[in-house]
């Protein structure tokens, strides 16, 4: 018996073992190492020894706050007006070698709003750029995750007809998805080029020279629009199968059931589809939104997180810095908060998606 | 009466496919715009794409852009690197993941179900999380080679596979698979003496064609497309795959002509095996659902 138990201890990590050391070396052991660069000066090459530098590549990231300002005052004290709207002290007095607020110093406008009054609140940060990539990821994960997956559930639906020649459709909407996405990202650059571009002609066509031409990807207020649009006509095909296999593990028999009982068209959805389709459901929800935060191949092909850095993303300025300023510290430190923010969100998921017993 | 019901069975049937078809060609207009792109001379190209034109081969066919590509761009070089890369990754990943999927599953070992869970907790981490930190990693590992030992992966072969080879799917989906392998026929060839290695290779392997080929297709699919990690680590074009390669046709001025013919040569013989093994492609896609 004793000799059995090492004859099989030796060959289950004979053979798992390749498996385990590389699985451990190439992506346990960074994402470690994510954690611990993150809390240093590392680059990717320097002259000089690392530093323990505590939180401060995080409070480089994340450090915002708010400052409220009176609007300026003539000599008689009424509002100075400026294009039609109160002028307000220049931040720059404050944010540069001002030395009653030094907690201000570098730092930039991120947005400013007023409530009611006259007063303006300021809201700054240390790093305007990475909050607007944050800001521009939710977004597009916000919008891509139910539109991709309703998309996709609808195409389910359609090819799961019975048809003849079906099979040729559910081919051709799989294709995109086995084409590469930086293909595809230039692919889709011609065809939305603000001069000569199919998609500005279409929509001239379509609308008799209405509809006037856009600089599709040019333009900060369509930029991100136009790559989520592109991004899910990518990857719709590949949720398109996964509800595919879900809705093939419904039993016939409760659709038979349903035509005897003579149910509708929508009860048949309502009542026997979409609970038959629980799991799946789940499953590509947490799928697609873990997708969708890695967004970054569109966006360095087709912007470069340009215009006004409308389509920065968190992926994106993690690379541009730890790949292209040689700022390990810092791109570990936006991994890190990536992490953090996929893993909160698919345990949120988990939990509001649990079953209920 | 009867006439109305199959005058509408006849209209309803039209209109699905109707609806089928216009969606067709939403999801494969940019492909063929490629293709006839590819054929057109650069200034034909720009005026066609104001009109239908650009989904015909009409005009100044040739094949020009292509031989243009060639002279452009070291296009062999990348294809052979990412023929070699992706060919390479593909196989040791089904020999290793295959290998680890049949001891977690088969063979009774201390540890198991612990690394099983550990393996499997990888799955949470994306790629992008790790890039960074991997890439200051392997631009300080050893390598011992014909000349003795060297330091810094970058710019190699190794440095865009050897990550690459096992990952937690492609051993989950080979444990799941196995799992449902009949077990009473893997301990009647124990007990008549038969060695694990003989198991594997023997019995195993000939009862699990889907799931290998079914783990191909993945990995081929993530390391042919791959874009992030060899733009990191490969500066010299010398090892530089297809996907990366494109730069080339972006420095200087941009002949979209030579761009579509190149985009081309790397996308057709994608499509032309996808459309050949289309089944096992979508079956692959869909195990990936199974999960959970």
């Amino acid at each position: 018996m004793a000799s059995k138990f090492t004859v099989s201890n030796r060959t289950g990590w004979l053979m798992a073992g390749p498996a385990v050391l590389l699985i451990a070396g190439f992506v346990i052991l960074p994402f470690f190492l994510a954690f611990a660069f993150s809390f240093t000066n590392q680059r990717l090459i320097s002259p000089n020894a690392t530093e323990f530098v505590g939180l401060s590549n995080y409070r480089q990231l994340l450090d915002v706050t708010t400052v409220t300002l009176e609007p300026v005052r003539d000599d008689a004290g009424a509002i100075t007006m400026k294009d039609g709207a109160p002028e307000y002290p220049s931040l720059r007095t404050l944010t540069r070698n001002n030395p009653d607020r030094p907690d201000l110093a570098g730092m930039r406008e991120w947005f400013s709003f007023s409530l009611g009054g006259e007063d303006r609140t300021y809201v700054l940060a240390r790093d305007v750029v990475f909050l607007t990539a944050v800001v521009n990821t939710f977004i597009f994960v916000l919008i891509v995750a139910p539109v991709q997956a309703g998309l996709a559930l609808g195409l389910a639906l359609l090819i799961n007809q019975r048809l003849r020649g079906i099979n040729v459709f559910r081919a051709i909407y799989f294709m995109p998805v086995v084409v590469s996405i930086v293909v595809v990202s230039l692919l889709w650059r011609l065809i939305y080029d603000g001069q000569s571009g199919l998609l500005n002609n279409l929509l001239g066509a379509i609308s008799f020279g209405v509809i006037p031409p856009v600089d599709w990807l040019g333009n900060p207020s369509t930029a991100l629009g136009s790559i989520i649009a592109m991004s899910i006509w990518q990857a719709v095909g590949f949720h398109m199968v996964i509800w595919l296999s879900g809705l093939q593990t419904i039993s016939p028999t409760l659709y038979e059931a349903a035509a005897i009982e003579g149910a509708s068209k929508w009860q048949v959805f309502r009542y026997i589809t979409w609970p038959g389709l629980r799991n799946t459901a789940v499953l590509i929800l947490i799928v697609i939104t873990m997708q969708a935060f890695g967004l970054f191949a569109q966006i360095d092909v087709m912007t470069s997180g340009g215009p006004l850095d409308s389509t920065q993303t968190i992926v994106f300025q993690a690379i541009e810095r730890g790949y292209g300023k040689q700022d390990i510290s810092g791109g570990s430190a936006i991994s890190v908060i990536l992490f953090l923010i996929v893993l909160s969100i698919s345990l949120i998921q988990r939990w509001l998606t649990r079953e209920k017993t | 009466m009867a006439m109305i019901a199959a005058d509408n069975r006849g209209l309803r049937l039209v209109t699905r496919y109707a609806v089928l078809v216009l969606i067709a060609i939403i999801f494969i207009f940019p492909l063929v715009f490629m293709l006839m792109s590819s054929l057109k001379p650069d200034q034909q190209l720009l005026q066609d794409s104001g009109n239908l034109r650009a989904f015909l081969p009409v005009g100044d066919i040739s094949l020009q852009n292509y031989t243009d590509a060639f002279q452009r761009a070291p296009v062999a070089t990348f294809v052979f690197n990412s023929v070699l890369v992706t060919g390479v990754t593909v196989a040791l990943s089904l020999l290793i993941c295959s290998a680890a999927g049949f001891a977690f599953v088969f063979v009774n070992w201390k540890g198991r179900n612990t690394l099983l869970a550990l393996l499997l907790a990888t799955l949470i981490l994306p790629f992008e999380t790790i890039a960074i930190p991997l890439l200051m990693m392997v631009a300080h590992l050893p390598w011992v080679g014909f000349d003795g030992v060297s330091w810094g992966w970058l710019n190699s072969y190794r440095v865009q596979i050897i990550p690459f080879i096992a990952d937690g799917l492609t051993v989950f989906l080979f444990v799941q698979y196995f799992k449902d392998l009949p077990g009473e026929l893997i301990e009647a060839a124990r007990v008549e003496g038969a060695s694990w290695w003989q198991i594997y290779r023997k019995i195993v392997m000939p009862l699990s064609g889907p799931i290998f080929a079914t783990a191909a297709i993945l990995k081929f699919l993530v390391m042919y497309n791959q874009y992030l990690w060899p733009l990191m680590v490969t500066q010299e074009e010398g090892y530089r795959p297809v996907m990366v390669g494109l730069q080339y046709f972006f420095q200087l001025n941009v002949a979209w002509g030579e761009v579509m013919a190149y985009l081309s040569m790397i996308t057709v013989p994608v499509l032309a095996f996808y459309l050949y093994l289309q089944k096992a492609f979508i079956a692959s896609i869909a195990s990936t659902g199974v999960k959970g």
